[in-house]
């Protein structure tokens, strides 16, 4: 397990992290923070998310070897396939144990935030299956642009609440999130979809999401007999699928880890979304972090294809990993994520979200060598992207 | 920070007005800055306007956008201090958010606060404990005096600290809630500014948050020292403009319950 890259007590990785925030969410934080920890390591707890994560979402994922990629870049490149959960992506993982979380805390309304709806859907989801008050926010734009996932919620019977300000997409469906729960403080837990936010949350949502390394290490003992590969690589917005792909091999210094950030059109064409390469260190709902900020310290709006890794932050984690040495993050533009997606559809018969063909497209820029084992994870399924596939390869 | 002090001690039923720099227009500040004086508020708070203002509700969020639209900045909103030094007297306080102080450069901000007699500051996304770490030493050495904030829901003890750690007054937020102006006061919240005089604070208290009129300023002033509006005035400046007169006749309804002559 890994102890150097784990958070302080104040929730500071190195010199990102911690809880910016103000006092009228004091209690709620100091709440969850007292009560993570003792709530996640409980055997009730560890029981019930275990079920859940087997009987409800399908896990484990496979691990599966892409035989026909593998050929074309010389190696073994292993697909760990978070697509294959229950409601299309790795977000489900995270929701699962934040919604026992609630339930174990009495909270009995459930905020959330999301972008491409990946993270929406995931919540309704659990709150549909627990029984509890389900409220989203997301950006007006993106209630427009990803309309399939907004009735997917409003099915499950959540309430859809557009955020109106700045640019109407995550970050502002975020600070939405922020203001509800300051005006609800007693009965509302806020689910968060990511590795972002005040401490405990980029803590608390890592070791959720961990159940991914956790697999990846036993299938890769039972498939090659090491549970080390040479490489982890993962697509990062906030980063919640990097941060569980690379969890248990934090310690495990011959796992060389690779981010993945979007870099729209490219990284100094103005339109991107590429915050370790292209931010500075800054302060965004409620951590500090690498930011994409102007000069004058007004965050600035991001821009990818990908709706998913359109955030102008990144989890704290991932800026002391990146700052530390211990994960590179590679820069991926849209014409490169989409080549890859429509290379693994065409080779491997696997249409991934327009987040993990960042990832795929990634390989491009390691210097991969013959027996080397790679495992990438495809965090969620294309069925959500088929609009821009359709329109961006020309397929119509 | 000691004008401030001295005010808070030797005045009761004081009003404060929040309004955002850059608000309406570019080069309202100043003249915002001066029409209050005149009008006869106690003190000040000069918003600087963020992107992303989390704990603010939709008007002053909507006058943060309009106010950076019109090219508000930092540096601007110095420059605007410094042409108007010695000109007003009524304490200054700037209220916003960490990221843009932090690009600043905290030690730059700092010695422009004191240049332009700024007294305190309210930075709402700086925590208590990360305030003592960081930059009490900071703001102190420079005459600002950081001011707390406290909610129905910040427990006894809590309370207690901050108000040990203020140099001013502690900031009460009338209810969970982000900023924004509403309709009278409940009986829960009643109770809550009561439990908090019982506590025999050492810090004076001005309430904020929710005071739209001149009923609920007076309610509260029962309570209190007195009382911070915001959004009821950002309101008044969205449909009046920045207009002496107009800000003068807001001020005295605020305070008499009644319509200037």
């Amino acid at each position: 397990m890994s102890t150097s890259f784990q958070p302080d007590e104040r929730g500071f990785y190195g010199p990102y992290g911690g809880a910016y925030i103000p006092e009228m969410l004091i209690p709620n934080i100091e709440n969850l923070k007292e009560n993570y920890l003792r709530i996640m390591n409980s055997e009730s707890f560890r029981k019930d998310f275990k079920t859940l994560l087997e009987d409800y979402a399908g896990r484990p994922s496979p691990l599966y070897h892409a035989d026909r990629l593998s050929d074309h870049y010389g190696c073994n490149i292993w697909l760990k396939r978070e697509d294959l959960n229950h409601t299309g992506s790795h977000k489900v993982n995270n929701t699962i144990g934040q919604i026992l979380l609630a339930n174990e805390m009495g909270k009995k309304r459930i905020i959330a935030e999301t972008g491409a709806g990946q993270h929406g859907v995931a919540t309704a989801t659990v709150c549909a299956l627990m029984g509890l008050e389900c409220v989203v926010y997301m950006g007006e734009t993106d209630i427009e642009r990803q309309a399939p996932n907004v009735a997917r919620m409003k099915m499950l019977g959540a309430d859809v609440r557009p955020a109106m300000s700045g640019s109407r997409t995550l970050k502002d469906a975020t600070n939405e999130a922020l203001r509800d729960w300051i005006a609800n403080p007693l009965d509302t837990f806020y689910l968060i979809g990511s590795v972002v936010g005040p401490h405990p949350y980029p803590d608390m949502v890592a070791r959720l999401q961990s159940v991914i390394s956790g697999e990846i290490q036993w299938q890769m003992r039972n498939k090659t007999g090491n549970s080390n590969p040479d490489y982890v690589v993962a697509c990062v917005g906030g980063g919640s699928n990097a941060a569980g792909s690379f969890y248990h091999f934090l310690d495990e210094p011959e796992v060389q880890l690779i981010g993945a950030e979007a870099a729209g059109e490219g990284l100094t064409s103005g339109k991107t979304a590429a915050s370790i390469a292209m931010g500075e260190t800054g302060v965004i709902h409620g951590s500090m972090t690498n930011l994409m900020q102007t000069d004058d310290g007004q965050i600035t709006e991001p821009y990818s294809i990908s709706a998913g890794l359109d955030y102008p932050g990144i989890g704290p984690l991932h800026a002391w990993l990146a700052k530390s040495g211990r994960a590179k993050y590679l820069s991926v533009t849209d014409q490169e994520a989409l080549d890859a997606a429509l290379q693994l559809t065409q080779k491997e018969g696997i249409i991934p979200a327009l987040e993990s063909a960042h990832a795929l497209a990634a390989l491009n820029q390691l210097d991969l060598k013959s027996g080397e084992n790679v495992v990438v994870t495809i965090s969620g399924r294309g069925d959500k992207d088929m609009k821009t596939y359709m329109e961006r390869l020309k397929l119509t | 920070m000691e004008k401030l002090k001295s005010l808070l001690q030797r005045k009761k039923d004081l009003l404060s007005v929040y309004f955002t720099a850059g608000f309406p227009h570019i080069d309202s500040t100043v003249k915002v800055l001066k029409s209050l004086e005149k009008a006869g508020v106690d003190f000040v708070e000069i918003g600087m306007p963020y992107s992303d203002p989390l704990a603010d509700g939709p008007v002053i969020q909507n006058s943060s956008t309009i106010a950076l639209q019109n090219g508000m900045t930092l540096k601007k909103l110095f420059e605007q201090l410094s042409e108007i030094k010695g000109e007003v007297s009524i304490p200054i306080i700037l209220m916003g958010y960490l990221n843009p102080v932090l690009k600043f450069g905290p030690e730059k901000f700092v010695e422009e606060c004191k240049k332009n007699n700024v007294s305190g500051l309210i930075l709402p996304d700086l925590p208590y404990e990360t305030y003592v770490e960081e930059f009490q030493e900071l703001f102190t050495s420079h005459g600002l005096s950081n001011i707390f904030l406290i909610t129905p829901q910040t427990p006894e003890e809590r309370i207690k600290k901050l108000d040990s750690a203020s140099t001013s007054f502690i900031y009460m937020v009338s209810s969970a809630a982000v900023t924004g102006a509403r309709d009278g006061l409940s009986a829960q919240q009643i109770e809550y500014f009561e439990r908090v005089n019982t506590l025999q604070l050492s810090s004076p208290r001005m309430v904020g948050f929710g005071i739209s009129n001149h009923d609920t300023y007076k309610n509260v002033c029962q309570y209190a020292h007195g009382a911070i509006v915001g959004s009821a005035f950002i309101k008044h400046l969205e449909q009046a403009g920045d207009d002496e007169e107009g800000i003068i006749s807001f001020i005295k309804k605020m305070k008499t319950g009644k319509n200037a002559e």
